[in-house]
């Protein structure tokens, strides 16, 4: 759908009555079960703060914590490989694969390989990636792509996923009892947990301080990925690097706490260096991938720099009235929702994915939220002065892209009429007397679609005041 | 410009405006449960609420309630690890009464060659280096002698924990521990049974991971 | 209540141009209400728009200009009370940030720390009581997006409608949820636009309210719009116009 106008995308998402459903139901459930785990609200503001002084102090310091990350991984004996692109993180993860002549990985759940579009390259190059994550494995099955970041399968139903698992697994009755379709799961990977030569997993967090990755999960398939392969390889956005140890229980408490509504997740993984001598099990190699993709250009502008505060919970995308009811798949590109909306266009170009800076009514629910308060709206707004070139010199790919002389025209219109009281006034009673005949064309035309024709009064308030005789000074 | 993608990601960073950001301020002490009873009591219920069986016992009677939680579940196989000091009580106990205590499997070899047999086991017990009562969760340090994949790859994870481990929370956790000085291959926080809601929110216990989790606070 | 500010002798009214092209009665009755408690109000001829719509549309220049427009014509050191939130806040939270870097940036901020939502000036500046005199009704409410996130000012104005005893107040179950307006919003992407507003019109229907409250035009024109097309037969009115009602016995 990436190739299809978002409007297109739009129309056919809120035609489908059941998807509608199956969001409306389960992004409900993910916002008061947030609710339920962050009750105390001077406590939640306060742990809010501390994610997002966690953050910027994380930010500020990027290039050295990204070496001291670097520095603290080799020690532990960790590889560390740095790719600007996702054509080249894929070729990095390609290469260790061959290296061990592995014809198979294991995947726990990576937003940052939807990124790189992995599985389809490791495809291309006849290596078969098993996505563990139930979720995943799920949409896998059935060829699709992730419609939200932290419950990927969550536009399907119980009984669509038991067609799915009848259809696609070998020997699959069709059941809708969730823990037969788990059972399901949980015997065809088990042994692709055995077999597999190489695990690859996403991170959470890096700790620059100690060179750890902090994985959080609850299926337990991430540990299987990263613990029973003997080659491990972790892919993480270089943003995902916080300065200490310490700074982990409250970015913790945030992400579960946003994400799913949880105290804590089942698993949290740190994984510290492969085996080391002696020891039984774990994998002998570690090799950690660390992706720009466009985020060092993002990284120049102080303002747009926040987008790399995200730790990815989700809860954007919960509380987000246009996400809830066309779900993940209809922004056509792998991050959806609010944090797709800012992400997006600044990695992909405003040409290409500008529209989604502005199908946002800037409500404003995505900030009161985020776990981490980076200024959804006020970067929407920002990238669409970017759009038409209206704020000052930057580096967002497309800008400009939307400058015409139509709008510009209408909007110097507008602000001519309205610093202009007496035109202004005479507009108005213009409209007051003529409004209501108005040719439903134009934006008149969008308005109607969904409501009735508006309807002009026919003496405006400027007009009543003086009538009445209100103090004018 | 430098010839290395790490040396032109480094270099974009390094030219970017700075922007100063304090040191955050230290997430402040929960000390909501500062007596240790009330730290056992918020790990169990917390534990319990994910579905995991908790028992809180003196030291001397973790090993007849073990017996007794292993044959109500038909258990026949048992992974442990024979170099910890839980593992030693465990064997010596075997020896001195067999009765309810049912084929203890060593892990002694490395993962490759004994991977089938950790895919095949029953249930594994294994120590748990200390738990954080605010959020309930274990901590886990495997070691050489108590191996990662004893609690993952068993059906049954059964974990012995001592009360004065519990920690009021994870920040006091790492402090007291000094986890940042040395921390280990790998460490884990574990809150119960592996589960998921991936289909239709609905929790499912027993996805991947372990099925079920077996707590033993020893609290003399 | 007890008002949190001393009660000034005169203050600002700024319409909004949607009230102004639309809802005339409820600014004439935001008047109407504040006058009743002793303040004059004086409304400068020269005002027109916040500047928002160009503000969220990608053209600050323009909505600069606007906005430098107003801050000269409300030029004396007294409350400006705007009966609408996202006006409201536009002024008061957004004029600093549109202003960053400009010459009267120092004017603008003076200018934001004038400017009171108009049931927060209600509550917090005059401490109101009102008595109803009107028959039992039952109304819901709908929170728009910017008084509840931006200007906070939910709680007075729920504070005002509470104040009359035969009103009976069915909460939505989705209150706080945006109702799609979002101004160039509604035109530029009708159908979520339209998806999200119908959406409120069934909530609100639900309630089996006979009238929707709100503190903002913008959202009572498109919920009403809305609810018209469909043939939904509840009315949508500014809560200055209703307790302007009320105390009078209509």
């Amino acid at each position: 759908m990436a190739n299809e106008p978002f409007e297109n995308n739009v129309d056919r998402a809120l035609a489908d009555a059941q998807l509608r459903k199956n969001f409306a139901f389960a992004m409900g459930n993910f916002i008061l079960k947030r609710r339920a785990v962050f009750s105390d609200a001077e406590q939640t503001e306060r742990l809010r703060t501390i994610g997002h002084a966690i953050k910027q102090r994380a930010l500020s310091r990027l290039p050295e914590l990204l070496e001291q990350l670097e520095a603290a991984c080799t020690r532990n004996g960790i590889r560390v490989h740095w790719a600007e692109t996702t054509a080249v993180g894929n070729r990095i993860v390609l290469e260790i694969i061959e290296s061990h002549a592995a014809a198979r990985v294991v995947k726990g759940k990576s937003m940052v390989s939807e990124e790189m579009h992995l599985n389809a390259f490791l495809a291309n190059h006849g290596i078969e990636a098993i996505e563990t994550d139930l979720g995943e494995f799920i949409i896998q099955l059935n060829g699709e792509t992730p419609s939200h970041i932290i419950v990927p399968a969550i536009h399907k139903n119980k009984a669509q996923i038991a067609q799915i698992f009848h259809e696609k697994v070998a020997g699959a009755p069709y059941t809708e009892e969730v823990a037969e379709l788990n059972a399901i799961a949980r015997n065809t990977l088990r042994r692709k947990f055995y077999e597999a030569g190489i695990g690859l997993s996403g991170v959470n967090f890096a700790v620059a301080e100690t060179g750890t990755l902090c994985l959080v999960e609850n299926e337990g398939n991430g540990r299987m990925c990263t613990t029973v392969p003997p080659v491990h390889i972790a892919v993480m956005g270089l943003e995902k690097v916080v300065e200490r140890l310490e700074d982990l229980p409250p970015l913790l408490r945030l992400l579960t706490g946003s994400a799913t509504g949880q105290l804590v997740t089942t698993y949290v993984n740190l994984i510290t260096s492969p085996r080391r001598e002696g020891e039984k099990d774990g994998p002998q190699e570690v090799h950690l991938v660390i992706l720009d993709n466009g985020r060092s250009r993002i990284y120049q502008d102080p303002q747009l720099r926040q987008t790399l505060q995200c730790v990815r919970c989700g809860t954007c995308l919960n509380h987000c009235p246009v996400y809830t009811r066309i779900g993940g798949h209809a922004y056509g590109f792998v991050y959806p929702g609010p944090i797709g909306k800012i992400l997006t266009p600044q990695v992909e170009g405003l040409e290409k994915a500008g529209t989604l800076a502005f199908a946002s009514s800037l409500c404003g629910a995505c900030e009161e939220v985020c776990p981490v308060k980076i200024p959804i709206p006020a970067l929407l707004r920002r990238l669409r002065d970017e759009s038409y070139s209206s704020a000052p010199e930057s580096s967002v790919p497309g800008r400009g892209c939307k400058q015409n002389w139509a709008e510009r025209l209408a909007w110097k219109g507008w602000a001519f009429l309205n610093t202009h009281p007496r035109l202004n006034r005479l507009t108005t009673a213009l409209l007051g007397l003529v409004g209501d005949y108005l040719p439903p064309a134009g934006p008149l035309e969008r308005w109607m679609r969904y409501r009735s024709e508006p309807k002009f009064a026919p003496r405006s308030l400027h007009r009543r005041i003086r009538e009445e005789g209100i103090a004018d000074e | 410009m430098s010839d290395t993608a790490r040396d032109r990601i480094l270099e974009r960073l390094r030219n970017a405006p700075r922007q100063e950001a304090p040191r955050p301020d230290a997430p402040a002490s929960t000390a909501a449960d500062p007596d240790r009873g009330a730290r056992v009591g918020r790990l169990k219920s917390l534990l319990e609420a994910m579905r995991t069986e908790v028992h809180v016992l003196p030291a001397a009677e973790w090993i007849p309630r073990l017996r007794e939680v292993l044959q109500a579940r038909a258990i026949k196989t048992l992974l442990y690890a024979p170099e910890t000091g839980l593992g030693a009580a465990l064997a010596e106990a075997r020896q001195q009464d067999a009765a309810g205590l049912p084929e203890l499997v060593a892990y002694s070899e490395t993962v490759e060659s004994f991977k089938e047999r950790i895919f095949a086991v029953d249930a594994a017990v294994t120590t748990a280096a200390g738990a954080v009562a605010d959020t309930g969760a274990l901590i886990l340090r495997p070691t050489r002698a108590e191996p990662r994949l004893m609690s993952l790859v068993p059906p049954v994870h059964i974990a012995v924990l001592a009360a004065e481990a519990i920690h009021p929370s994870l920040s006091e956790a790492m402090q007291d521990g000094r986890w940042s000085a040395d921390m280990p291959t790998n460490l884990l926080l574990i809150s119960g049974p592996s589960k998921t809601a991936d289909i239709e929110l609905t929790l499912a216990f027993g996805v991947h991971g372990p099925k079920e989790l077996i707590v033993f606070i020893l609290d003399d | 209540m007890t008002p949190e500010f001393a009660k000034p002798s005169n203050v600002y009214f700024f319409g909004t141009c949607l009230i102004d092209a639309f809802y005339p009665d409820a600014g004439l009755a935001a008047i109407r209400l504040i006058e009743r408690e002793g303040v004059r109000v004086v409304f400068p001829p020269g005002q027109s728009c916040c500047g928002q719509p160009a503000y969220n549309s990608g053209f600050p220049d323009e909505a600069r200009a606007v906005a430098r427009r107003q801050i000269q014509v409300f030029g004396r050191d007294i409350p400006v009370v705007v009966p609408s939130g996202s006006c409201a806040a536009m002024m008061k939270h957004h004029y600093p940030v549109l202003f960053a870097g400009a010459d009267d940036l120092a004017q603008a901020r003076a200018f934001a720390a004038r400017v009171f939502e108009w049931s927060e000036f209600m509550t917090r500046v005059l401490g109101v009581r009102y008595e109803d005199r009107g028959r039992p009704i039952r109304v819901t409410w709908h929170s728009s997006c910017h008084a509840l996130r931006e200007m906070k000012v939910i709680e007075h104005s729920k504070q005002l409608l509470r104040q009359l005893g035969n009103v009976e107040l069915a909460e939505l179950t989705n209150e706080s949820e945006c109702c799609g307006f979002g101004g160039t919003f509604s035109i530029k992407h009708p159908a979520l636009s339209g998806a999200l507003v119908n959406d409120k019109v069934d909530d609100i229907q639900a309630t089996g309210a006979a009238r929707v409250i709100a503190g903002d035009c913008g959202c009572l024109m498109n919920i009403a719009g809305a609810a018209q097309l469909r043939g939904w037969p509840f009315q949508a009115q500014h809560l200055a116009e209703f307790i302007w009602e009320r105390i009078h016995g209509e």
